[in-house]
């Protein structure tokens, strides 16, 4: 059976790994090849760079250092972070990289997600999507689409951003919430769950890991095919061979 | 020990680079034909669209030459489908070393492409020796192929398939052991010591 899959998040400033609370208060957490090594070892399924400095001048580092993490590591992993055209997708993947994520440009350019899925295949295109739960807009409340970094709210529903992103290539969601980033009190199961049952392409759950029941809520009431986290690997809060055995034991497929 | 990786217009090549430099073995990627032919070992890997990746080869010559190679010969992914005789993919007629079909996973419950870990099971062949019944192995694909005569694994995603083939000197993975932690590493070696 298809294993659920647990994913590491490295947020990369300057070449050192970072880790913020809702998207702010950035602090230091590592060298990110060593942390890359140290998961792959402890039985994470996956890894997920994502470059926040992201500058033109700075690509060229962040290539090097794609470069290093894939000589290193023998699992799959996804680079992002201010990525915007072909040949930004063309360098990441020639120095290793198994996917992109793209997020703010493709909001922007939507026919760049159709343009990169037909150069490097869907396989290899994720869709990265901030939401934040806007009461303002709408009566009831509604998951909004946020642009760089969460600075940005635009009118656009979480929901129907992903189901377009799908149509025009995405090979994944990678949705992220804004509301539970950083506060460790689990993950926005309620939207994951709405935006797993309407594509068909794997949603990667993120944002709000605190304990470990928090992902095995993540797999049955939020349908997600894949929890990514950051703060809870990094300071080693939880461990990732003992949370996959606690999801074993919940009966969730993970892979031991 | 020379082992060259089929350098074509299906991409993906640098991780398969990289996983072999891991266990001490350098590859040269190249489209030479000379070299491919005098080569102890060839990689053919591939990630992209069945019909394209088909008529490159033709175009190329090169697909002659992969099925003529008498060395051992990894097909992963793309490469392993293309070896089979036929492609629902861009209804492509491939090159036919393995009797197999291809097909489209067809599914309104299961999420298209499979993306992830999964189990190989009924393993036989000495490319998959010293690797336990149900390991995971990482998958990226669509398209899946039949079951048959040269299956030397299975994995089971909507139906049951062939997750690695092999005839005489012919092997190829759905999976990516490149990409597969330990046990792809474990799969890599083996096929470096295959005679």
């Amino acid at each position: 059976m298809l294993a659920k899959r647990i994913i590491p998040c490295l947020d990369i400033k300057d070449g050192r790994t970072v880790k913020g609370i809702n998207f702010e208060n950035i602090r230091d957490a590592g060298d990110p090849v060593e942390l890359a090594i140290r998961y792959c070892k402890e039985g994470a399924d996956e890894l997920v760079f994502l470059d926040i400095t992201a500058t033109n001048e700075k690509r060229k580092t962040l290539s090097e250092l794609v470069k290093k993490i894939a000589s290193n590591i023998n699992i799959p992993f996804t680079v992002g972070g201010g990525i915007s055209t072909i040949e930004d997708v063309r360098v990441l993947l020639n120095s290793g990289a198994d996917k992109v994520s793209v997020n703010t440009s493709a909001f922007k350019t939507p026919e760049l997600i159709k343009e990169l899925s037909n150069q490097f295949g869907s396989q290899c295109i994720v869709l990265a999507i901030d939401t934040k739960f806007d009461l303002d807009s709408y009566p009831d409340g509604e998951w909004l689409v946020y642009l760089n970094g969460g600075k940005v709210k635009t009118n656009k529903k979480a929901l129907d951003w992903a189901i377009e992103g799908v149509k025009l290539g995405a090979g994944e969601i990678l949705l992220t919430s804004m509301n539970n980033d950083g506060t460790k009190n689990g993950f926005a199961n309620e939207i994951t769950k709405l935006i797993s049952e309407s594509v068909n392409v794997p949603v990667i759950a993120s944002g709000g890991a605190g304990l470990m029941q928090h992902f095995n809520d993540a797999f049955t009431i939020g349908q997600a095919d894949a929890a990514l986290a950051a703060s809870v690997f990094h300071y080693k809060e939880i461990g990732i061979f003992e949370l996959k055995e606690f999801l074993y034991k919940n009966n969730i497929q993970v892979r031991i | 020990m020379k082992a060259v990786v089929i350098k074509y217009n299906a991409g993906n090549i640098t991780s398969v680079e990289f996983a072999f430099k891991r266990i001490g073995v350098d590859v040269v990627v190249t489209d030479d034909v000379e070299i491919i032919k005098a080569a102890d070992k060839v990689i053919f890997p591939g990630v992209g669209e069945a019909s394209s990746a088909m008529s490159y080869l033709k175009d190329k010559k090169l697909d002659k030459i992969i099925k003529d190679l008498k060395q051992p010969v990894l097909g992963i992914c793309l490469g392993m489908q293309l070896m089979c005789d036929y492609s629902e993919e861009g209804n492509t007629n491939c090159l036919g070393i393995f009797s197999q079909k291809v097909n489209k996973f067809k599914s309104t419950d299961f999420k298209v492409p499979q993306i992830g870990w999964n189990n190989i099971y009924d393993l036989k062949s000495p490319l998959l020796k010293n690797i336990n019944e149900n390991s995971y192995v990482y998958f990226v694909h669509g398209y899946y192929a039949e079951l048959g005569e040269n299956t030397i694994s299975k994995t089971n995603y909507i139906l049951e398939y062939s997750s690695a083939l092999n005839k005489n000197n012919f092997y190829g993975t759905q999976f990516h052991p490149e990409k597969s932690g330990d046990i792809g590493e474990q799969i890599l070696k083996n096929f470096i010591g295959l005679k």
